[in-house]
């Protein structure tokens, strides 16, 4: 789907965010970019999304570049916006037909649980709602891949289970190819298929986890296993 | 009960000045042409009604022109800022510029320019002037304080720069546009009243000429009438656009929410 091929950005300020950074993501994979805050992760996601262009090294997409769906570690609605128009915004820009982007934004937020909460505005909305609609507006525009850059990160833990639990669903029914950026080993153990290391100074791949089948919940043993390599991988990383 | 005394105490504070300024004026015979009393100044806004509501519609249609003019110019200037840079860092000094030269001192100039056989134009470029900085410094701020996420995601699903400025950054800048608005409606009563004063004699017929008549003639309790009816018609102004501001915001803005 997606492959960064000895990618390097140097910022404004001159700092070596990434260098020679090399990954792939196949379609229909579920990909956990994980690392320490810092570590280039973000600007990363921006170069995979086209946001960014790379200083050196390519971003290629296999079949001409995807539809893309992206999500942000805050909502980043429109405050003066309600929900249903915000999820729409992916398919106003499109410039598809106002009926048409009504009905498909409606049914994105009935699938993230938002049914009944169209005319809501974002200040009415808890935190987990907002990223709700926030993630119904990445679906929106149908994507085949979906970035998200650590969109859990500022919820409560109960919170974050559930919309964990909930993207999960999504990438089985869509059949989706994710790359998740996180901080998390907790998170990135029960719903990646692969964990990809990273470290900073400069950002580049240090490892390369395929996780085992088997981790059916946050507490099976798999995943239990899954988050000691992952936390080894990265001391490891970390110490070198 | 709470908000009724909001409304009431300030009228009640008038009411007592008035009583004590009625009282004072009567206990030391004050002279009219000095300081007339409260009932003098209401008897010759009576006697005066409809030479001063005509003074009234001259500064107020002043007012709303230079107010409408200004708008319309502050916006779409900050506009072109929004969408060029180097516009921006060649133009803003000048807007810059012109806020800061007393309006007073090109006043004449302008006049002179536009000659007095135009002398309602010359009044309301002076008072468009005036009003014009704060909308202009309003719109571009609030031009540039558009979301950098959200403008990542017009860019993400390919929107024009006339898609992301219509759906991202005129909703993001209409607080701080309102903001200046605000300001600016009274500036442009001012800039109104001070281009009449400059205009003088015979040829601008405003509520400040009206003033600089009444004080020529010690006709002081009419003076105190036109001051009286302008300092109301500048409440108003800020009333009529705060209203404005409180329905377009009260929805989503922080600054209309704690109001309701």
């Amino acid at each position: 789907m997606i492959a960064l091929s000895g990618v390097a950005k140097r910022f404004a300020n001159g700092t070596q965010a990434l260098k020679n950074l090399s990954f792939d993501v196949a379609a229909g994979e579920f990909v956990s970019l994980l690392g320490p805050s810092g570590c280039g992760k973000s600007t990363a996601l921006r170069l995979a999304a086209g946001l960014l262009t790379p200083d050196a090294g390519k971003v290629l997409y296999a079949g001409g570049k995807p539809e893309i769906g992206f999500v942000f570690q805050e909502p980043t609605l429109m405050p003066w916006a309600d929900a249903l128009t915000n999820a729409r915004l992916p398919l106003d820009l499109k410039n598809i037909p106002g009926r048409e982007a009504s009905d498909r934004a409606a049914a994105a937020l009935v699938r993230v649980g938002l049914a009944g909460f169209e005319r809501a505005y974002p200040r009415e909305l808890s935190g987990g709602m907002k990223m709700r609609v926030s993630i119904a507006r990445a679906l929106v525009a149908r994507p085949q891949l979906l970035l998200l850059d650590e969109p859990f990160a500022a919820l409560d833990e109960i919170t974050r289970n559930a919309l964990g639990d909930d993207l999960l669903k999504l990438w089985r029914e869509d059949g989706l190819t994710i790359l998740f950026v996180t901080h998390s080993v907790g998170e990135s153990s029960y719903l990646s298929r692969r964990v990809l290391v990273m470290t900073p100074r400069p950002g580049h791949i240090v490892n390369d986890i395929a996780l085992p089948f088997g981790r059916d919940s946050r507490l099976a043993p798999a995943t239990i296993e899954a988050q000691r390599v992952i936390s080894d991988a990265l001391n490891t990383a970390m110490a070198a | 009960m709470k908000r009724l005394m909001d409304i009431l105490l300030p009228f009640a504070v008038a009411a007592l000045l008035l009583g004590i300024w009625e009282w004072a004026v009567a206990h030391w015979q004050v002279p009219p042409y000095v300081l007339p009393a409260p009932s003098a100044i209401a008897r010759a806004f009576a006697d005066n009604f409809s030479s001063l509501m005509d003074a009234l519609a001259s500064t107020l249609a002043v007012t709303l022109e230079a107010f409408a003019a200004a708008t319309i110019l502050g916006v779409v200037t900050a506009i072109g800022f929004s969408q060029s840079r180097v516009l921006e860092r060649t133009l803003y000094p000048y807007a810059v510029i012109l806020q800061v030269t007393p309006v007073v001192a090109i006043a004449p100039l302008i006049l002179i320019w536009v000659g007095f056989e135009r002398i309602n134009l010359a009044l309301v470029i002076i008072a468009t002037l005036v009003a014009f900085f704060p909308i202009l410094a309003g719109a571009t701020l609030g031009l540039k304080s558009a979301d950098f996420n959200l403008m990542d995601l017009t860019r993400l699903y390919g929107a024009s720069r006339a898609q992301s400025l219509w759906r991202i950054r005129l909703p993001t800048a209409l607080p701080y546009l309102l903001s200046g608005m605000k300001t600016a409606g009274g500036l442009a009563l001012i800039g109104a009243v001070v281009a009449e004063f400059v205009a003088g004699s015979g040829t601008a017929t405003g509520l400040a000429w009206r003033i600089v008549e009444s004080g020529n003639r010690l006709e002081i309790a009419t003076l105190f009438a036109a001051l009286a009816l302008l300092a109301f018609t500048g409440v108003m102004i800020f009333a009529a656009l705060s209203l404005l501001e409180w329905a377009l915001l009260r929805r989503w803005h922080e600054s209309a929410l704690s109001q309701s």
